[in-house]
């Protein structure tokens, strides 16, 4: 009893949700992002200044540049960018929108020690794997001016929040367990009822005056095997929450596993720290059923042909 | 000679199709349908103080569309349903691909809207607060538009802009994919949309990307 009841809730929100998709549903247009299921005790509530308190003067210029870098990263650090995103892809809002990795959340957590690197990282350092992976580019010296002004844009939006305390809205929302497995198929539905209007019935993003308007999932111009967002649970997350855009929490959780399963189950750019064996890289990076790097899906060994030659933009 | 033949047969629609779309602009199609350059201008650039649109350059799958939407409804308009509904589909095609390959006319230059304005902040940033995404997300940089889905911005009558985000918001017209300016519009007030109306007007368009 205790257990059904809960799974009967969620049934009749999936049904409420789809009810919403058509016709418009007008208190659902006004209604905010889904709440959460969280303790407002452990995960205390942060709201990021409002831009317009920036300051004058060279603290702000630099809180500023790190803003613009963040929006159009590969406009404003070009040297450090290799493929077709922003930072802003990911992080919605310039950094600022809760549950879509906000910068306010993770500024405060670093110093961490990380697994992926097996070292206590600086946030700094947190940036460079940034660039490493999820822009498959080149990590920044600490010293540069792209990640002093990206520090300074994110300790500023951080201002007043409580140092070393997961707060609300911080990273993106673990989507429960789904009843089924994820799957390719049902993910490639989901892709092309709700994905392909704006990221391209390929896949590859859409461009308009040769750049790219909308990010491209996966091939040359997308994040690499290294990236974060190529595990499936933190693609389900960043999708359920956020995707499409303007529309976060349309899907079911059943289908934003799938659709992240079908994404990251595409062959985008090597992981920079392969090591000439994919069994092996997969073994010291990728250990974890999240990944589906060294794996055989629909046929195809994922890894084993990176995506290569980045088309990049003129 | 069973080639040739084989090939006019084939070419013979796409021919008088691209022999009538002219005609149809130039003096409608007899059938209730007028000529469209008396209010979309002989240069598809639209009368931006009436309010009626700029076709010229626009992909040929998004004006095809309207004109099926204003046919079948989902589009709501006193002067266009009937206009679209007196076309036939094949006149529909070839009005959409005519429009499709005009260039794009300077627009009139006119008074641009500040920086950091209600209407440039909207169209630069949205506003996440009530999951509004910037215009310039999906319209594309200075809203020259993407794809056949979504159509340019910069450049077009702010009358116009402004008449379909109340439609929008009204319900008049619900052909968006995924009921996306449906919901982002009902966060909008009547001030935002003149503003970000008034912003894209006086941006600069350009030749709609294939």
């Amino acid at each position: 009893m205790s257990l059904r009841l809960p799974a009967l809730l969620a049934g009749a929100l999936a049904l409420a949700a789809c009810t919403g998709r058509t016709p418009l549903d007008a208190a659902a247009a006004q209604a905010p992002a889904p709440a959460k299921a969280t303790s407002a005790k452990a995960t205390p509530a942060f709201a990021p200044p409002p831009e317009s308190a920036i300051p004058d003067g060279p603290y702000g210029d630099m809180v500023r540049q790190g803003r613009e870098i963040f929006l159009h990263t590969r406009r404003n650090a070009p040297a450090y960018v290799g493929n077709g995103l922003d930072c802003a892809d990911c992080h919605l809002d310039a950094g600022r929108l809760a549950d879509s990795a906000p910068l306010w959340g993770a500024y405060g957590m670093y110093p961490q020690y990380r697994k992926k690197n097996g070292h206590v990282n600086s946030y700094g350092e947190r940036l460079q794997g940034c660039f490493m992976y999820s822009m498959n580019g080149k990590a920044p010296p600490l010293d540069d001016k792209v990640i002093v002004a990206l520090e300074t844009y994110s300790y500023w939006m951080a201002q007043g929040a409580p140092l070393g305390a997961k707060l609300a809205g911080a990273g993106y929302p673990r989507v429960p367990d789904p009843a089924r497995a994820p799957d390719y198929a049902r993910g490639q539905a989901v892709f092309e009822r709700d994905c392909a209007l704006c990221h391209g019935a390929d896949g590859l993003g859409q461009k308009a005056g040769g750049r790219y308007v909308f990010p491209p999932l996966w091939g040359p111009d997308s994040f690499n095997w290294g990236a974060g967002m190529h595990e499936l649970d933190k693609a389900a997350a960043f999708i359920k929450a956020n995707m499409p855009l303007g529309r976060g929490g349309l899907l079911s959780d059943q289908e934003a596993w799938d659709v992240a399963m079908f994404m990251d189950a595409h062959e985008r750019p090597q992981d920079p720290r392969y090591n000439g064996d994919l069994a092996a890289t997969r073994k010291a990076y990728h250990d974890t059923p999240m990944s589906l790097y060294g794996r055989r899906v629909n046929g195809r060994l994922l890894g084993a042909q990176p995506a290569v030659e980045p088309g990049g933009e003129p | 000679m069973h080639v040739l033949g084989t090939v006019l047969v084939l070419a013979w629609p796409w021919l008088v199709h691209a022999a009538d779309a002219p005609a149809l602009v130039r003096e409608g199609n007899g059938r209730g349908a007028p000529a469209c350059q008396s209010c979309h201008g002989a240069d598809g650039g639209g009368q931006p103080a009436a309010g009626f649109p700029r076709l010229a350059g626009l992909a040929a799958g998004y004006l095809e569309k309207q004109l099926t939407d204003y046919a079948a409804g989902t589009r709501e308009h006193p002067v266009m349903q009937p206009i679209a509904r007196a076309l036939g589909a094949t006149e529909r095609t070839a009005v959409a691909t005519y429009y499709s390959r005009l260039p794009v006319p300077p627009p009139p230059s006119g008074p641009v809207p500040a920086d950091d304005g209600v209407g440039a902040t909207l169209a630069t940033r949205g506003r996440w607060s009530q999951r509004v995404p910037a215009c310039e997300q999906c319209h594309g940089p200075g809203g020259i538009g993407v794809g056949a889905n979504f159509p340019p911005l910069a450049g077009q009558p702010a009358a116009y802009l402004e008449a379909q985000l109340q439609a929008w918001q009204q319900g008049r017209r619900r052909n968006d994919p995924l009921q996306l300016m449906q919901h982002l519009s009902r966060a909008l007030s009547a001030q935002d949309v003149s503003a970000v109306a008034h912003w894209f007007a006086a941006q600069r368009p350009q030749g709609n990307t294939p």
